[in-house]
C-alpha cells in the first residue's frame, strides 16, 4: 500500500498559510467539529451565565418537598429532584462546578505534564532520571484512595481543593506520554537539520518538537475532560467532593441514582444526559483538532 | 595509537583544488555505554570514530564509504559540531570546533549544512515548504530581512528545480525525489561552503537518483561547494567523488583519489567492498573476481586487537593481531593504506 | 568470532538423505489433493490484474502482467516503488490485504492449478509448502518474543504434524543449511541477537523449511551492506541450484539482477514493459524505460560516466494516462503514444517490449 501512497500524491488543491491557519480552515469546515463546539459553548454558557437560561437563580430556586420526584411537566420540563427542586435549573446550574473543575484540572495537568514531559524527554540525562522517578512515585498513588486521603486531610472541600487534588493525582500519565513522544520526535532528521541551521533549543522545542509530539496528549486530555466530570461526581458521591447545598451534576446524579431504579428514571436521565453530551462534545472536538493539526490527513 | 597522520593523508592539493576548508586530525568520538536506572555507571565505550584524520579542499568532494556501523555517520556529525568530538581537532574554515561553546558553534555551523538520507524524516510534516526552506532565514534574520524571505525561498526552490508556486504545500504532497530537493534547498539557504551529504540518494528510486546526483553536481559548480559524501553505494560515490576515504570500525583504512581507490585499491577491505558491488552487466557474471567476506562487522565497543579488519581478512597473519597498521604509503601502495600487506589488486575489472 | 566459518551448506549427502525422508512424509500431509499436475509448467502468471480501492479512487496496481517460471530458473522482476512488483509477489502468495486490494482478473497457475480460484483454506496449504517468500525487512518479519528455533519449527508442526522434538531438530539443520555458524546452539536465541545478515539467513531458512517449489525473494538484500548482500545472493543461488527451485527475485537493483537472473521482467506503473532473457535486455534494451534506467545508474567499474536522467515522476496509479504510461517521461514519445496504449509486442527471440517504436529503441 505504501508503494501506492507515493504515487497517489500528485494533484491536489492549492492551500496557503501556516499550519494553524490551515488547521483552522479545516476545522470550521468540519460539521462534526462545528456541532461539538456549539454544544461546548452552550454548556460553557450554562456555567458562566446560568441566569440566561433559567429564572430560578443560581441556588436552584425554591424547592418544595411536596413536589419531590415529579415527572416532566410544563412547569418543570425536566421534572423535579428528590428534594422537589426544579431539575432543569439543577442541570443548568450544576454545569458550573463540573465544567470549572474539568476544564481547570485538564488545563493544569496538560500544562504540567507537557512541560515536564518536554524537559525530561528533550534534555534527558539526570534531569530525565529525576523527573521520571518522581513521576513513577505519583503514578503509584491509587487514584481514589489518594483523593480520599488528600481531601480528608485538607478538611475543606470546594471547587478549588477538589481541583487541586485531582491535578496532583493526574499529571503523571500526561508527563509520561509526552516524554515518550518527545524522545521519538527528537531523534528525527528535521530536528537535527534545525540544529545544523543553528536553531536554539527553545526554537526547536516550540517549532518542531511540540507540534509534532502533542497529538497523543490532545487525545488524552479530551478523555481526561470527561473523566474529571465523572471524578467530581464520584468524589461527591463518596462524601469528600462538593457538599450540599452546592449544586453540581455529581451531586444530582449521586442523589438521583437510588430512586432512578425505583421508578423515577428522570432523576438520572437528565443530569446524565447533560454529562454524557458534554463529555462526548469535548472528545469529538479533541479528535477533530488532532486531525486538523496533521497536514498528512488532508 | 596510530602514528600521527598529520603529515600523511593529503596529497589532494594536487587534485587542483583550492584552499583547505576542513581539516580533521585524530578525531575521536567514544559514546559511553551506561548501565543502571537511578545511578548510571559507565561500563564501556562504543568507539564510533577512533582517530580519524583528513582534509577537505574548496570545491572538492570527499566520499566516505564503509559498512553500516563503521562510524561514517558519526564522523559527519562530528565535522558539523553536532556531536562534540571526544578528542582530536576539527578545524572548520579556521575555527577549531573541539572545545567550542555551544553558542559559538551555532554561528559557525551555518557554514556547513547537511542533506539527509530519509526524505520523509528530514522535513517537518507540519510545516509548509515555505516554512521549511525559510527556517534558516528565521534563525539568522540578518541573512534575509523579513520582507525578502518569501522571494528568497522561491528563488531557492527554483535553483533546486521545484515549482516556486508550491511554497505553501506540505512535504507529504511531494514525491521522495522532490522532498530531497526541498532538503537541498534548505541546506543551501545560508550559502554554506561545505555540505555533508549523508546517503542522499539511497532512499530514492533508481530513476530519480540520477536527477538528484546531477543536481548536486550542478550546485557544487554553481556555488563552489565542498561535499562530504557519505554513502554505502560505491558506484554513486565513485561517480561523484574526487577523493574517497574507506572506513572500517571507526578508522580510515585507505584514502586516496578516485582512480587510486577504484582502479588500484591496496587494502584488503577496500578490495572486498569493491568486488562485492554488483555490476549491471550480465556478461561479466561469474567472471569477476569476488572476495566474499565472511561474518559481520565486530562490535565497535570491543574491536579486535591490532588490525581491526583481521577477523574477516583473507590476508591476516600473526602480526595483524599484534601490531596495528598505520595509515601510510607503503611499497605496495601509493596512497595511504592501513594494512601491513598493502598491495594493489584490481578487483572491479579483473575477470577470471 | 566465527568469522572464518564458511557459508557453504553442509555435506550434501546428509541433506539428501534427510530430504528423501522428509519427502515421503511430505506426500502424506501435502496439498496434493488440490490436483497439481507434476508435468504441467511450474508457475504461469497470466494477465494478472490487481487494483486498490482507496478513498482517492481506484489505483490500478497491476494491469495485465504475464510471465512464467520453470524449475531451477531465476526470474528477476525489476521496478521502482509503485511499479507493482511487490504487489505481484503478494498476489502470487495470496497475501494481499483485501480490502483495499482486489485481484480483478487473470490466473496464477502452479503446476496447472489456478491458485486464484482456490478457497482460502487451500491457499494456506500452498503457502510455505509450495510457494514461499523472503521479505526485505527480516527484523520485522520475525516475531521478537519467540526464539528463532521455535519459529523455524512452527511450519513443521503446523503443516507436517511433527512432534516438538522432531521439529526442533529440523530447525537446527535448517539453520546449518543457511550457513549460520554453531547452528544447534543458536536455535535458542531470539531474533534481536542475530545481525542483519544472519537474520536474513534465518528468513531464508524459514522459507525453505517445507522445501517449496517456488521461492519469491522481495528485495532480500536491500537493507544489507554490499559485503553481506554478496553472501546472501550467493547463498540463494547455491540453495536454488541444489533444490532446483524456481526463484523470483524482486528488486530495484539492476546490478543484482544482472548477477543472478536468467529472465527479466521490467515493470512500470503496474505493467510489464519489457520481458526478455537477461543478456539481451542489458545488452540491447527494447523499451525506452529499461534503456533510460541502464543509462542513469552509475557503475563502479566506469570512470567519468555521464548520468542520463529520467525527468518527471511515475504516473498516479489512480489516474493512468490513456496512452503509454511512460509517455510523459519518454524521449522517444510521439503523438501516437499519448493516445494508443502499446501492447506487449513480440520483438523476436522470445523477447517482448511494450513500445510502439521498439525497433528504433533496439537499433539505437
Amino acid at each position: 500500500m505504501s508503494e501506492l501512497a507515493t504515487a497517489a500524491t500528485a494533484g491536489h488543491t492549492e492551500r496557503s498559510g501556516s499550519l494553524w491557519a490551515d488547521a483552522w480552515r479545516e476545522l470550521y469546515r468540519n460539521p462534526v467539529f462545528v456541532v461539538a463546539s456549539v454544544v461546548v459553548l452552550i454548556v460553557m454558557s450554562w456555567a458562566v451565565f446560568p441566569t440566561l437560561w433559567t429564572s430560578t437563580g443560581t441556588d436552584g430556586g425554591t424547592c418544595e418537598l411536596v413536589d419531590s420526584r415529579l415527572g416532566p411537566s410544563s412547569e418543570h420540563i425536566f421534572g423535579t429532584t428528590f428534594q422537589g427542586c426544579d431539575m432543569y435549573s439543577h442541570v443548568i446550574n450544576g454545569a458550573r462546578p463540573s465544567i470549572i473543575i474539568a476544564v481547570l484540572v485538564t488545563l493544569a495537568t496538560t500544562l504540567i505534564g507537557v512541560a515536564l514531559g518536554v524537559i525530561a524527554g528533550f534534555y534527558g540525562g539526570w534531569l530525565d532520571t529525576v523527573l521520571s522517578r518522581i513521576t513513577d512515585v505519583f503514578l503509584g498513588l491509587p487514584f481514589l484512595l489518594g483523593a480520599l486521603v488528600f481531601l480528608a486531610l485538607l478538611g475543606e472541600q470546594n471547587i478549588w481543593t477538589v481541583s487541586a487534588v485531582l491535578v496532583v493525582l493526574s499529571w503523571p500519565p500526561i508527563t509520561r506520554i509526552m516524554r515518550g513522544s518527545v524522545i521519538q520526535v527528537k531523534a528525527l532528521d528535521y530536528v537535527e537539520a534545525a540544529r545544523a541551521l543553528g536553531a536554539s533549543n527553545m526554537s526547536i522545542i516550540f517549532r518542531h518538537i511540540l507540534p509534532n509530539s502533542i497529538a497523543p496528549v490532545i487525545v488524552l486530555a479530551t478523555l481526561y475532560l470527561g473523566g474529571f466530570v465523572s471524578a467530581e461526581a464520584t468524589l461527591t458521591f463518596l462524601g469528600v467532593g462538593l457538599q450540599i447545598p452546592e449544586i453540581s451534576w455529581g451531586i444530582t446524579v449521586a442523589q438521583g441514582q437510588d430512586y432512578a431504579i425505583a421508578g423515577y428514571p428522570h432523576l438520572l436521565i437528565f443530569p446524565c444526559a447533560a454529562l454524557i453530551i458534554t463529555v462526548l462534545a469535548f472528545i469529538v472536538m479533541g479528535d477533530a483538532m488532532r486531525d486538523a493539526l496533521d497536514p498528512r490527513g488532508r | 595509537m596510530t602514528e600521527p597522520a598529520h603529515a600523511t593523508p593529503d596529497r589532494a592539493a594536487s587534485a587542483g583544488h583550492g584552499e583547505m576548508v576542513v581539516s580533521v586530525r585524530d578525531a575521536v568520538k567514544h559514546f559511553p555505554i551506561t548501565q543502571g536506572i537511578v545511578f548510571q555507571k559507565t561500563i564501556g565505550h562504543v568507539r564510533a570514530v577512533d582517530g580519524v584524520s583528513f582534509d577537505l579542499h574548496r570545491g572538492e568532494t570527499l566520499g566516505v564509504v564503509g559498512e553500516s556501523g563503521c562510524g561514517k555517520s558519526t564522523l559527519s556529525r562530528v565535522i558539523m559540531g553536532l556531536i562534540p568530538a571526544s578528542s582530536g581537532s576539527v578545524n572548520l574554515l579556521g575555527d577549531e570546533l573541539v572545545g567550542m561553546r555551544e553558542r559559538d558553534l551555532r554561528k559557525v555551523r551555518r557554514n556547513v549544512q547537511i542533506i539527509f538520507q530519509d526524505p520523509y524524516a528530514s522535513l517537518d510534516p507540519r510545516m509548509t515548504v515555505g516554512g521549511i526552506v525559510g527556517e534558516p532565514f528565521r534563525i539568522h534574520p540578518d541573512f534575509a530581512p523579513r520582507g525578502d524571505r518569501r522571494g528568497k525561498v522561491q528563488e531557492l526552490l527554483e535553483v533546486v528545480g521545484l515549482n516556486p508556486e508550491h511554497i505553501n504545500r506540505y512535504p507529504h504532497q511531494f514525491s521522495g525525489g522532490q522532498r530531497q530537493r526541498i532538503g537541498i534547498a534548505r541546506a543551501l539557504a545560508l550559502r554554506p561552503q561545505i555540505i555533508v551529504c549523508d546517503e542522499p540518494v539511497s532512499a530514492l528510486d533508481v530513476s530519480v537518483q540520477a536527477q538528484v546526483v546531477n543536481l548536486l553536481e550542478r550546485l557544487q559548480e554553481e556555488f563552489d561547494l565542498s561535499y562530504i559524501f557519505v554513502a554505502h553505494d560505491l558506484s554513486v560515490v565513485r561517480h561523484i567523488s574526487d577523493r574517497i576515504a574507506v572506513m572500517y570500525l571507526g578508522k580510515i583504512v585507505e584514502i586516496g583519489d578516485e582512480t587510486q581507490i577504484y582502479e588500484h585499491p591496496t587494502h584488503p577491505y577496500t578490495q572486498a567492498l569493491l568486488s562485492a558491488v554488483p555490476v549491471p552487466d550480465p556478461a561479466l557474471r561469474g567472471r569477476r573476481e569476488q572476495i566474499v567476506l565472511t561474518g559481520d562487522v565486530p562490535s565497535p565497543a570491543n574491536p579486535p586487537s591490532g588490525c581491526r579488519f583481521r577477523t574477516r581478512c583473507f590476508k591476516a597473519q600473526d602480526i595483524c593481531a599484534e601490531k596495528e597498521p598505520a595509515l601510510v604509503s607503503r611499497d605496495g601502495s601509493v596512497q595511504p593504506s592501513a594494512c601491513h600487506f598493502a598491495k594493489e589488486l584490481d578487483v572491479i575489472h579483473a575477470t577470471r | 568470532m566465527s568469522a572464518t566459518q564458511d557459508i557453504k551448506p553442509a555435506d550434501t549427502v546428509g541433506i539428501g538423505r534427510e530430504a528423501s525422508e522428509k519427502q515421503s512424509r511430505k506426500e502424506a500431509a501435502r496439498s496434493d489433493a488440490l490436483g497439481f499436475d507434476p508435468s504441467a509448467p511450474l508457475l504461469e502468471v497470466e494477465d494478472l490484474h490487481v487494483e486498490f480501492r482507496t478513498r482517492e479512487g481506484v489505483a490500478h496496481a497491476i494491469n495485465g502482467a504475464s510471465f512464467s517460471l520453470s524449475e531451477g530458473e531465476t526470474l528477476g522482476i525489476l521496478g521502482e516503488s509503485g511499479s507493482g512488483k511487490s504487489v505481484t509477489a503478494q498476489a502470487i502468495m495470496g497475501i494481499l490485504d483485501s480490502p483495499p486490494a482486489f485481484v480483478t482478473g487473470g490466473q496464477v497457475r502452479l503446476r496447472g492449478v489456478d491458485l486464484l480460484t482456490l478457497p482460502e483454506e487451500s491457499r494456506r496449504l500452498v503457502r510455505a509448502d509450495r510457494v514461499a517468500m523472503v521479505f526485505q525487512d527480516a527484523l520485522s518479519s520475525l516475531n521478537p518474543v519467540f526464539t528463532v528455533g521455535h519459529q523455524l519449527a512452527e511450519p513443521f508442526r503446523i503443516h507436517r504434524g511433527y512432534s516438538k522434538q522432531e521439529a526442533r531438530k529440523e530447525a537446527a539443520s535448517l539453520l546449518d543449511l543457511v550457513g549460520i555458524p554453531a547452528a544447534s546452539g543458536r536455535v535458542h536465541d531470539y531474533p534481536h541477537q542475530f545481525s542483519g545478515g544472519m537474520r536474513q539467513r534465518v528468513m531464508i531458512a524459514m522459507a525453505l523449511a517445507l522445501d517449496p517449489d517456488v521461492l519469491i525473494a522481495d528485495e532480500p538484500t536491500t537493507a544489507l551492506d554490499v559485503t553481506v548482500q554478496a553472501q546472501i545472493m550467493k547463498l540463494l543461488a547455491d540453495l536454488q541450484a541444489e533444490r532446483n527451485m524456481g526463484l523470483i527475485l524482486i528488486t530495484h537493483d539492476m546490478g543484482v539482477v544482472a548477477d543472478v537472473a536468467d529472465k527479466i521482467c521490467v515493470m512500470y506503473a503496474g505493467r510489464i514493459v519489457e520481458r526478455a532473457d537477461v543478456h539481451s535486455t542489458y545488452g540491447n534494451p527494447a523499451h525506452p524505460y529499461t534503456k533510460a534506467l541502464l543509462e542513469s545508474i552509475p557503475r563502479v567499474d566506469l570512470k567519468g560516466q555521464q548520468l542520463a536522467t529520467i525527468e518527471g515522476l511515475p504516473p498516479n496509479l489512480t489516474r493512468l494516462p490513456d496512452g503509454c504510461s511512460f509517455e510523459p517521461r519518454c524521449s522517444w514519445a510521439r503523438e501516437r503514444c499519448r493516445v494508443d496504449d502499446p501492447p506487449l509486442y513480440d520483438v523476436g527471440a522470445g523477447r517482448q517490449s511494450a513500445c510502439h517504436y521498439y525497433e528504433e529503441v533496439l537499433g539505437s
